[in-house]
């Protein structure tokens, strides 16, 4: 029998729009909704004379992720011209950077299901303008909406580092984290704002030999479960095809793939022979641009405790779980949150079981972040030191950050008003636990006397203290009063 | 003097840019294209040792706009001078390959 092994090789190319206000070369609004053509001028039409003027907003926000991806920012870097022939963008280019791109030589650390993690190397990152968008109609013809033409679009090219879908997914997850913090780009998926173009083929080993498959690319793809997917499906693909041909890397034997979503299936796309004779050259329209040390340093102050930097923070500093931490920094103004609870004093494990369990829930139940709940950071703060300190259960605390966020009201105020405090006073519940024990003689002879029936009986002694106290009373003060009266 | 650039590249050329030429213009462009060609091809007797290569040819750099939005033509504007039209669209040939997408 022939012992084949293989390893999986992907290299990702992941397009990212920019949430500027205005497009990338002209002044019409970059807005996804809008009326078909209603937001287009004439430089977006390529009409004869128009003059593109550079987004100064866009270029920092694409230095921004550079710096973000450890990347090298050369300080001049400029404009080129790639030919593109289809009606989206009339005037048969893209303005894009080809020779000098304004990022280079980065990496992005990505977590591992395995734990720990792992550094996956960028090529380059340049700026680009996006196409508009072709519909394909039923009829011999298509339509042609110029909205979305010249928005401003990151390319980011990484090595081809990643050897699992699961990794791929990653970086793409990772990305998406880390252009939300840095305010960059709104990269909902849903609307388009990701997209993903793999490069996959794999080493195989087979009877001590090895062997490349032929590259495929998989274009457009813009859900990170199409992206995994599309991924795992490419690599079952290959090693079948090598098994059955044997056909190998060759120059010029790189395919391109769509990715049928309902089916699950990559289908080869049929390219036109010069599809990628792309003839750049200089863009005579845009002056290059460079950068002074002033101006870089005071777009990298802009750089914040990137996701993944905050996520081990919190499990180091904090000694929360690597999930509970990931949630905590799924989103950037979650995680802002949590950070000015805990700067208010209160205690980070509490703190997170507070937003995960109670306050996520509930601002997914209202479609908003935990920041637009209405209450405050110093609120949380108090509630959280409140279960610190026995006055509350941390069960009634989640009722209490409930009506928090119905009523706008303090914890403190809610705690009386909803009757949730606990009563720790030992003398009092003492009492209690006096008459308790009166009243149920069979029980507590079942607890004196051991055996089995010993813990569901002082499981119902102590079941009979909380009824009795309406549930107000401090398990733990009454459990070591039933602990000293029945020893 | 033989031709720089011969009929084969000029078909290859004038197919990427779409454009359709008739035989006669294909002579006529090689002969042209050609000419340019050697003239651009005096440039090489310059010594350009430990000069930078210039990205632009004027002396300028960065220029910016602020991001502010300016109001756009709106649809029926932009669509006066489309040969076709459907609805609020532009109405274009049938795209037939998968290659469009920036
Ligand atoms: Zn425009």
């Amino acid at each position: 029998m022939t012992n084949v092994q293989y390893k999986v090789i992907v290299g990702l190319e992941i397009h990212v729009q920019l949430c500027t206000k205005s497009k990338m070369f002209c002044s019409c609004a970059v807005e996804f909704g809008a009326a078909p053509n209603s937001r287009v001028c004439p430089v977006c039409l390529g009409m004869p004379g128009v003059l593109p003027v550079m987004n100064r907003q866009a270029f920092e926000y694409a230095v921004l992720v550079g710096l973000a991806l450890d990347c090298r920012i050369p300080m001049f870097t400029k404009w080129d011209r790639k030919s593109y022939y289809y009606p989206d963008l009339p005037k048969n280019y893209q303005i894009s950077q080809y020779d000098l791109p304004l990022a280079a030589n980065g990496f992005l650390e990505i977590p591992l299901e395995s734990g720990g993690g792992k550094k996956i190397g960028i090529i380059r990152a340049h700026l680009e303008e996006d196409a508009g968008k072709n519909l394909h109609t039923a009829g011999n013809f298509s339509q042609v909406d110029l909205n979305r033409t010249g928005t401003p679009l990151l390319e980011i090219v990484t090595e081809p580092d990643m050897n699992s879908g699961a990794e791929v997914r990653a970086l793409a997850t990772e990305l998406q984290r880390i252009v939300r913090f840095l305010g960059v780009s709104e990269a909902d998926m849903q609307k388009g704002h990701m997209r993903f173009e793999p490069n996959i083929n794999l080493i195989i080993t087979k009877d001590g030999a090895e062997y490349r498959t032929p590259i495929a690319e998989i274009k457009n793809l813009n859900s990170f479960r199409a992206l995994e997917r599309s991924v795992n499906y490419e690599v079952r693909r290959q090693l079948d095809e090598f098994l059955e041909t044997g056909q190998v890397m060759e120059m010029g034997n790189k395919t391109t793939r769509g990715w049928d979503d309902e089916q699950e299936v990559s289908v080869l796309q049929r390219e036109k022979e010069e599809a990628h004779d792309y003839r750049y050259f200089p863009e005579p329209d845009l002056v290059p641009v460079e950068l002074t040390p002033e101006w870089l340093q005071q777009i990298r102050s802009r750089l914040c405790e990137l996701p993944l930097q905050k996520q081990m923070r919190y499990v180091e500093q904090y000694k929360l779980s690597d999930y509970d931490a990931g949630v905590l920094t799924a989103e950037l103004s979650t995680a802002e949150f949590f950070d000015e609870v805990v700067r208010d004093g209160a205690e980070p494990k509490r703190v997170c079981n507070l937003l995960t369990q109670t306050g996520l829930k509930i601002a997914n139940e209202k479609g908003c972040t935990i920041n637009n709940l209405g209450v405050t950071p110093e609120g949380i703060a108090h509630l959280a030191r409140m279960v610190e300190a026995d006055t509350v259960s941390s069960s009634s605390s989640v009722s209490i950050f409930e009506v928090m966020v119905e009523t706008g009201k303090g914890p403190e105020v809610l705690a009386e008003e909803l009757n949730l405090i606990q009563k720790s006073d030992a003398g009092e519940l003492e009492r209690i636990v006096d008459q308790v024990l009166a009243e149920n003689p069979g029980a507590v002879e079942d607890v004196t006397g051991g055996g089995k029936k010993s813990k569901k009986a002082r499981g119902f002694l102590l079941g009979q203290v909380m009824q009795k106290t309406r549930g107000q009373a401090n398990p733990k003060v009454v459990s070591d009063i039933l602990d000293k009266k029945l020893d | 003097m033989a031709n720089k650039i011969d009929e084969v590249q000029v078909r290859r050329v004038a197919r990427l840019s779409r454009l359709d030429l008739t035989e006669a213009e294909v002579e006529e462009f090689t002969d042209q294209l050609s000419a340019i060609l050697d003239y651009v091809e005096k440039m090489n007797e310059l010594d350009t040792e430990g000069i930078e290569p210039l990205a632009h040819c004027l002396p300028i750099s960065n220029v910016f706009r602020d991001d502010c939005i300016v109001e756009s033509l709106g649809t029926e504007k932009t669509l006066a001078n489309a040969p076709q039209r459907d609805g609020e669209f532009f109405k274009v040939p049938k795209i037939l390959d998968e290659g469009s997408g920036a």
